[in-house]
């Protein structure tokens, strides 16, 4: 299974889409937060968890979606977010906490929620697996097709709810796909200190389903295995656990020192960055011209610039709002 | 004093930890980036360098088998200290917690012990939204079977960690962010204090009066203690004399100095960042309430979290928590007959 063209060009200015509203996040969220770096300060507060170096995984998976497809996503959940087509605007504004924002501010950056796409996160780890199982089967029970997608760290597969909803999922042959992004850390803790096997898909041996392990954050074998995946989830046929190598360019979140990386693996992980990989591949293999990339990129630098002033230009919430929204 | 040795809290819960680690080889400590990192909230800095990756372990995000494991590995002989990186993350972990960690000696009639410390972030103020601003204090202290302690400065911090470790039951630490001592959230200054370099323990169970006054009583605990004391000095220029006191621990509750304190004053206020309703400020009203010899010179107040999810805007966040101000403005109201008469 091959991308076409357009696909491709989606996929590419998907991910630039998500690395320059990142890139704008991550300035902004400085703002206010020297020369003393307060977490509680500037126009972002609180805690971010950038993704950027992970979106392959995201638009490798959400070209096979459509809006009406679930997915679950995590406290890193930026790129999934805007390659399942969350609102850009709304989502800004949220992570301002803005009265516009997808929440009207309750959530922020770890709480993106848009129905409109059935996009719905959790920062509590592994807790977004038996949400997806669970929209998974009421799409089974109503007889209503879509499939749900749980999208979380490699960390998470050693919590006890990646492991009982697996199980759940595969006994119940479920349209459901677990993609687990391998960034090598949760937080400071190495992957093979804290997981028993080098790689996750031979857990899927465990549930008696298909596992893939993707080499090389690579978003053409992305986009063929979760194609697949997604394909066999349609046809009635049960989940699939997929696992993707990928790189955490940033740290676990802003304000992280990140001594506990070895000495020059972020420069190793630089000269990967999939993004100009991507670009050069394409030009490379005559699939784009220099000038169609220079537009995909000018056409999402713009999108996010009007996101992020839509965020800006947002009235605050509102403050007794706060006891507003809490039941239906 | 000059040379006054002041500590964070984080540095003094380290020391405590450091300290009987030194003398009792049973106690050994687990968590999620708690050796190398040194704790995300800085309680374990320097810990893994001295004893090492054996005793200091890095656990995988699996809280549900480590926490039933040192509730395993105290009832065979050890002192497990083990850190829930933030207490809002005990729905995929209670299980160990309250089923085992909470039953296990009643149900042994004594005959299992499980010598524990449960240490665990709380607190909100910095916009981490409500999956990691919660208190619980209510929640965990509810549930008989675990002492619950809660400090508010670091000389407390230190002492009642080592009581807590030195205890043969399973004891709760609950930490404020706020009060830790690490710049990236902020920093109480009046929460780093000065910290004696021998170990000492704190008593659990015993609450401490940290202002005396005589026409209301602030009670509270961690931060709420904080906001007490600053609304205490700010009320001294409406003549209003506040006494505080700092609960310090949940389980066992230390009712009897609360219900001296509001004999003096006659009027109470319960400060709680926990939810309101069900919680510990209910409790410490019900605890005076329910003295004979008590009569309140006003309604009692309390100063807590409203009924909502904590939202992640910084201004919805800032108008739900409690503070200074509010205090202040509750005593004006039930010390309105105190400062004309
Ligand atoms: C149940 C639970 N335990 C611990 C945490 C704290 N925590 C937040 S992110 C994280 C690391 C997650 O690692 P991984 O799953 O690999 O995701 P990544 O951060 O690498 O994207 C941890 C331990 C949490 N949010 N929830
Ligand atoms: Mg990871």
């Amino acid at each position: 299974m091959q991308p076409s063209k357009e696909t491709l060009g989606w996929m590419y200015q998907t991910m630039v889409t998500s690395r320059r509203f990142e890139e704008i996040i991550e300035k902004i969220y400085l703002e206010g937060k020297s020369p003393v770096f307060n977490m509680a300060n500037g126009p972002i507060p609180g805690e971010m968890h950038l993704s950027n170096g992970q979106e392959p995984v995201a638009v490798g998976v959400c070209a096979h979606l459509n809006p009406d497809d679930v997915i679950t996503a995590t406290h890193r959940p930026h790129h999934q977010a805007i390659a399942k087509g969350v609102d850009l605007n709304k989502m800004a504004a949220e992570i301002f906490g803005k009265a516009s924002g997808l929440s009207g501010g309750r959530g922020g950056h770890m709480h993106i929620f848009d129905a409109d796409v059935n996009f719905a996160c959790s920062g509590i780890i592994a807790q977004g697996m038996g949400p997806a199982a669970g929209a998974a089967l009421s799409r089974k029970l109503q007889g209503k097709p879509g499939v749900a997608v749980a999208f979380i760290g490699e960390g998470a597969a050693n919590q006890g709810a990646f492991h009982e909803t697996m199980n759940l999922a595969a006994v119940w042959k479920l349209p459901m796909i677990c993609v687990i992004e391998d960034n090598a850390w949760g937080i400071s803790v190495a992957k093979e200190t804290a997981t028993a096997v080098k790689r996750n898909d031979v857990r899927a041996a465990a549930y008696g389903i298909p596992g893939h392990y993707i080499e090389g954050n690579d978003p053409w074998k992305i986009y063929e295995v979760a194609g697949e995946a997604i394909a066999r989830a349609r046809a009635g046929e049960g989940p699939t656990l997929i696992e993707v190598e990928t790189y955490r360019l940033a740290g676990h979140f802003m304000g992280d020192a990140e001594g506990y990386r070895p000495e020059g693996e972020k420069d190793g992980l630089f000269a990967k960055d999939p993004i100009p990989a991507m670009r050069k591949r394409l030009e490379g293999e005559g699939a784009f011209t220099a000038p169609e990339l220079d537009a995909l990129e000018a056409e999402a630098a713009e999108a996010v610039e009007t996101a992020i002033r839509f965020a800006r230009e947002s009235a605050d919430a509102k403050p007794e709002d706060a006891l507003t929204a809490v039941f239906a | 004093m000059e040379n006054e040795r002041k500590l964070t809290i984080a540095r003094a819960m380290a020391e405590s930890i450091a300290q009987e680690m030194r003398i009792d080889p049973t106690v050994f400590v687990m968590g999620e980036d708690i050796a190398d990192l040194g704790g995300v909230f800085g309680n374990t800095r320097g810990l893994a360098d001295e004893f090492g990756k054996e005793r200091i372990r890095d656990t995988p995000i699996s809280e549900t088998g480590f926490i039933g494991a040192a509730v395993g590995a105290a009832q065979d002989g050890m002192r497990p200290v083990v850190e829930l990186m933030f207490v809002d993350f005990f729905g995929v972990c209670f299980d160990a917690i309250y089923n085992l960690m909470a039953k296990n000696t009643y149900f042994s009639g004594g005959n299992f012990k499980v010598p524990m410390v449960l240490m665990t972030s709380t607190g909100g103020g910095y916009s981490d939204a409500g999956q990691h601003s919660q208190c619980l204090y209510g929640s965990f202290a509810h549930l008989p079977g675990m002492k619950v302690v809660s400090p508010s400065n670091a000389y407390d911090a230190k002492g009642l960690m080592t009581a807590a470790i030195r205890d043969n039951n399973p004891v709760i630490y609950m930490f404020h962010k706020g009060l830790q001592g690490m710049g990236w959230l902020g920093t109480e200054a009046g929460a780093n204090v000065h910290v004696p370099e021998e170990a000492y323990e704190v008593e659990i169970g015993k609450a401490a009066i940290v202002r005396e006054g005589s026409d209301v009583t602030i009670v509270s605990i961690a931060m709420g203690v904080h906001h007490a004391l600053k609304a205490a000095k700010a009320l001294e220029a409406d003549g209003i004399s506040a006494e505080v006191v700092d609960l310090r621990s949940l389980v066992p509750l230390d009712r009897e100095t609360v219900r001296a304190s509001v004999r003096k004053t006659g009027r109470l206020i319960v400060v709680d960042e926990d939810y309101h309703s069900y919680g510990v400020s209910g409790e410490i009203i019900a605890t005076v309430c329910e003295a004979d010899d008590l009569t309140l010179k006003a309604p009692p107040r309390r100063i807590a979290y409203p009924d909502v999810p904590i939202p992640f805007a910084r201004v919805m966040e800032q108008y739900c928590l409690p503070n200074a101000e509010k205090v202040v403005a509750a005593a004006r109201e039930i010390c309105r007959s105190a400062v004309t008469a």
